[in-house]
């Protein structure tokens, strides 16, 4: 083609959207070599960033399958959903500290360590289901803005209600004596409750991933979210599927907040926020409205938010990288929403309509 | 029993509406049975009254049953561990000093009393119901406001007289309380009277409400412009605060209300704004250049515009929820690099940016609220005014057509790129207009004033007063921004008044409360026409 012509092609924004792109890449890829050549960080503290980040992945992960889950049946993002982790988290406290000062988590570790989870679940599915029901369900044929911004009302009502309930400071879950320390395997060295929280949530998304697979719920489950009056016309009770994914996806999300008390041991009513966020991220990452995708979304995030800031940015010559962790989440949420919406599993979303 | 655990009672507990006689916080638990009773029987609006009425106290009772369940559980195990609110001054209020059963029976007794005089009120002609509400209303009112109203009663003779006959030093007297409920009635009943006396002379209400409208916006104009001096420094500072929410409001209202973009980062350049005026204008060691505030403004304003179009064309084909979640992401990005460390030598890291000298227009420096005041009141006129012409502009419609169907837009030959960038950039150039203000407001910057929560604020307040409607953000900032202010014991409560508020108002009415007469008939569109029109029609 002529130059001329070839100029013509790419409009303003493609240049721009290009030079972002190359940008990136850049600082990815000088940040990276200039650390691994300067050789700051030894093997085993590369090992602990993954480590870290996969624990924190999977959490991440257990979140996200909420909003992957309810994106596909309700084409909506459930903002709430961070809250619903936050109150299972938050009201197993309650449950935690008996069991742990009383010593029964130390004689029955198992039993106590369920106990807390049932009541985390319990808890959040109560919430998610409540909400959907209060708030989502009379607006379901409503335009798009309308249910987002009720999302938004429900999470901050749900973030002030618990502060209103059990107030505004800070709680610590009991330290577990049997969870502190290492495994050992081999030379192969891995904190206990990261280990845990990895293997929990492997554990619950496996049994998600039966559920929907699988049952016969979860084929309803599908054939909602593939096209809703369709599956009405075909006998499936809508209200009573979406309400059971609400349900599913906040199990899962109690579950999370279970792990999470574990690993970072600090509950308090805005814990839900930011995990939220980056919940999203991971489902978008990986494909939203897509299962799998969320899992592997998740995982992804966790790792280049541990391994990231010191990967690149400390090669670049940044003090105090660990301070942008969360830009990199965003940068890479924003990437994702630019150039490739449909993750990196996923269907193509980017033409659907606004 | 929700309100009572999250602590509204115990609040309260210390305003009384009427002095010794009932205070808010039981006046709250009292207005829910009597609402549930309201409710119970508006839904049995086709049985007779008794049935009505009956089913009204039932409800009521239920509605009694909560706390005085409450008041139960909580003489038997210590709820206080876990709830922090359950305290024993709220089971004291609740049962009214009585020992717990009784004041449960008593709870119970009053909710079912109650229930049933909320079916009664929704049994009694419109005329009376609305004047007994407003009445009551009234006087909540005067009780929450009570120390506004103190104060601005206080100098002049004729009003402090007024002030002595309302109030006693605890709070309205009992004879204040009388006095304004009565008067309400009265108001009430003779708009009434009048209304009907119109109707049957068949008066034109074109004139008439022309002419009320705007003796009731010059009247406004008059109070808005003497507020500060009449009220004094905390109410300037107030109003300044609503005058700057206000700007940000109308730059949000543009992408979100004119263009139906739905920005979650706008405080980026409300931050934007401020940084640029702090870092030219300052005298301390960040400051760049010292410029006056006057010379700082155009380059704040160039820069927000040119931020607003930064940040819109990375996101320029991505729609609905997730522009959300970008945006969202764009504006913590900018949020967490102002805090960060490794910018800190031009922007000052958590530290911020200090020593920013206030304005000065010939000679005369503008220090106070008050003064500070006025420059925002021009300010927000001035975009206002601009606002308003954009609306109806070749610009205002093509961003209206995109918010109604992009593909559609674009289909008649509205250039999407530019449209959207203006869309951002002047929404962006008036948050930064915004900022700029609170810069010399403040006279620092710091990291920790531009959250999330000032985006999810200023989209709040929009929705209140309705999107796309330029009355509608005024009035949706007086109310979320100016009213907790004034209302300090609201102030523990007020995010979840903007949860409660947004669900509610998505829920019921989505326009917003003035909205612009486009969208009230666009979100309604699924509800079937008022059985009168349809009558007429067939």
């Amino acid at each position: 083609m002529r130059p001329r012509k070839l100029i013509k092609r790419f409009s303003f924004i493609d240049v721009f959207l290009w030079t972002f792109r190359l940008a990136v890449i850049a600082i990815v890829v000088v940040g990276s070599i200039a650390t691994l050549a300067g050789g700051r960080y030894t093997g085993r503290q590369w090992l602990d960033f993954v480590e870290f980040g996969l624990a924190q992945g999977g959490i991440y992960a257990l979140i996200a399958l909420g909003y992957t889950m309810v994106y596909g049946v309700l084409n909506m993002i459930n903002f709430a959903h961070g809250e619903v982790f936050m109150s299972g988290a938050y009201t197993a406290y309650f449950i935690a500290v008996p069991l742990g000062t009383s010593g029964f988590l130390a004689r029955h570790l198992l039993v106590g360590l369920l106990t807390i989870l049932l009541v985390a679940m319990a808890t959040s599915t109560g919430v998610a289901v409540l909400v959907e029901r209060v708030a989502y369900r009379p607006l379901r044929r409503a335009p798009r803005l309308v249910p987002l911004i009720t999302a938004i009302g429900a999470s901050f009502f749900l973030q002030y209600t618990f502060r209103g309930l059990y107030g505004a400071g800070i709680h610590s879950y009991p330290d577990i004596a049997a969870l502190s320390g290492d495994w050992a395997l081999g030379s192969f060295h891995i904190l206990r409750t990261q280990a845990i929280v990895l293997l929990g949530a492997v554990v619950m998304m496996l049994l998600l991933y039966a559920v929907v697979m699988r049952t016969k719920i979860g084929k309803a489950m599908r054939a909602v979210a593939e096209d809703r009056d369709a599956a009405a016309l075909m006998g499936i009770n809508v209200d009573g599927i979406i309400l059971f994914t609400f349900a599913l996806g906040g199990a899962m999300a109690g579950a999370a907040g279970v792990l999470y008390a574990l690993v970072f041991k600090q509950v308090h009513f805005f814990m839900g926020f930011v995990p939220g966020i980056k919940a999203f991220t991971s489902a978008v990452l990986g494909g939203i409205g897509n299962i799998p995708g969320a899992m592997l979304g998740g995982l992804f995030l966790g790792i280049v938010e541990s391994v990231g800031p010191a990967l690149f940015l400390d090669g670049l010559g940044i003090r105090a990288p660990y301070q942008l962790r969360d830009v990199i989440g965003f940068t890479m949420l924003l990437i994702m929403l630019i150039f490739r919406p449909q993750g990196i599993l996923g269907e193509r979303l980017a033409a659907k309509r606004a | 029993m929700y309100l009572c655990l999250v602590g509204v009672v115990e609040t309260f507990r210390t305003r009384w509406i009427v002095a010794d006689v009932a205070g808010l916080g039981q006046a709250f638990v009292f207005i829910c049975m009597l609402a549930a009773g309201y409710v119970a029987a508006r839904r049995a609006a086709d049985t007779g009254t008794l049935r009505a009425v009956s089913e009204g106290a039932g409800a009521g009772l239920l509605a009694g049953a909560l706390p005085a369940a409450l008041l139960l559980l909580g003489g038997a195990i210590p709820l206080r561990t876990v709830f922090i609110n359950a305290s024993p001054a709220l089971f004291e209020l609740l049962s009214l000093g009585l020992p717990p059963s009784q004041g449960s029976l008593g709870l119970l007794l009053v909710g079912a009393a109650a229930g049933a005089g909320g079916a009664i009120v929704s049994r009694i002609p419109p005329a009376a119901r609305r004047a007994f509400l407003w009445g009551v209303l009234a006087v909540l009112l005067l009780s929450i406001f009570q120390d506004l109203l103190q104060l601005l009663l206080q100098p002049r003779g004729v009003s402090s007289a007024i002030r002595d006959l309302l109030f006693s030093p605890d709070g309205p007297s009992f004879r204040g309380a009388a006095i304004i409920c009565v008067l309400t009635w009265a108001t009430s009943a003779g708009g009434t009277l009048l209304g009907y006396a119109r109707e049957r002379r068949g008066v034109g209400a074109a004139g008439g409400s022309r002419r009320t409208r705007l003796a009731l916006m010059a009247l406004a104009l008059a109070g808005l412009l003497l507020l500060p001096i009449a009220g004094g420094l905390f109410v300037a500072q107030v109003m300044v605060l609503v005058g700057l929410y206000i700007l940000m409001g109308l730059g949000l209202n543009l992408e979100v209300g004119f263009a139906g973009l739905l920005d979650l980062g706008f405080v980026a350049f409300f931050a934007i704004g401020a940084y640029t005026v702090a870092l030219l204008t300052s005298r301390g060691e960040h400051g760049i250049a010292h410029m006056s505030f006057w010379a700082a403004i155009p380059v704040a304003v160039a820069v927000s515009l040119v931020a607003g179009v930064i940040f819109g064309i990375p996101v320029l084909r991505v729609r609905g929820d997730y522009l959300a979640i970008a945006t969202l992401g764009l504006g913590e990005i900018v949020r967490l690099l102002v805090l960060s460390d490794a910018l800190e030598p031009w922007l000052g890291g958590s530290f911020g940016v200090l020593a920013i000298p206030k304005p000065v227009i010939a000679g005369y420096e503008l220090s106070g609220p008050r003064q500070l005041y006025y420059l925002t009141v021009v300010a927000s006129a001035l975009i206002a005014y601009v606002a308003w012409r954009l609306q109806d502009s070749r610009l205002g419609r093509a961003w209206m057509a995109i918010r109604e169907d992009e593909d559609v837009a674009q289909a008649i030959g509205i250039n999407l790129v530019t449209t959207k960038l203006l869309a951002y950039g002047i929404g962006g150039a008036m948050g930064g207009i915004g900022g700029a203000i609170f810069a010399v407001m403040l006279g620092s910057v710091f990291p920790h004033s531009f959250q999330l929560l000032i985006s999810i604020n200023v989209l709040v307040l929009i929705i209140l007063g309705g999107m796309g409607s330029i009355w509608g953000v005024i009035v949706g900032a007086l109310v979320l921004v100016g009213l907790p202010e004034l209302l300090r014991e609201f102030g523990e409560f007020r995010f979840l008044i903007y949860g409660i508020v947004l669900v509610a108002m998505m829920l019921f009415r989505p326009e917003g409360l003035l909205p612009a007469a486009a969208q009230k008939l666009e979100l309604h569109a699924e509800e079937p026409p008022a059985p009168e029109a349809s009558a007429a029609v067939s």
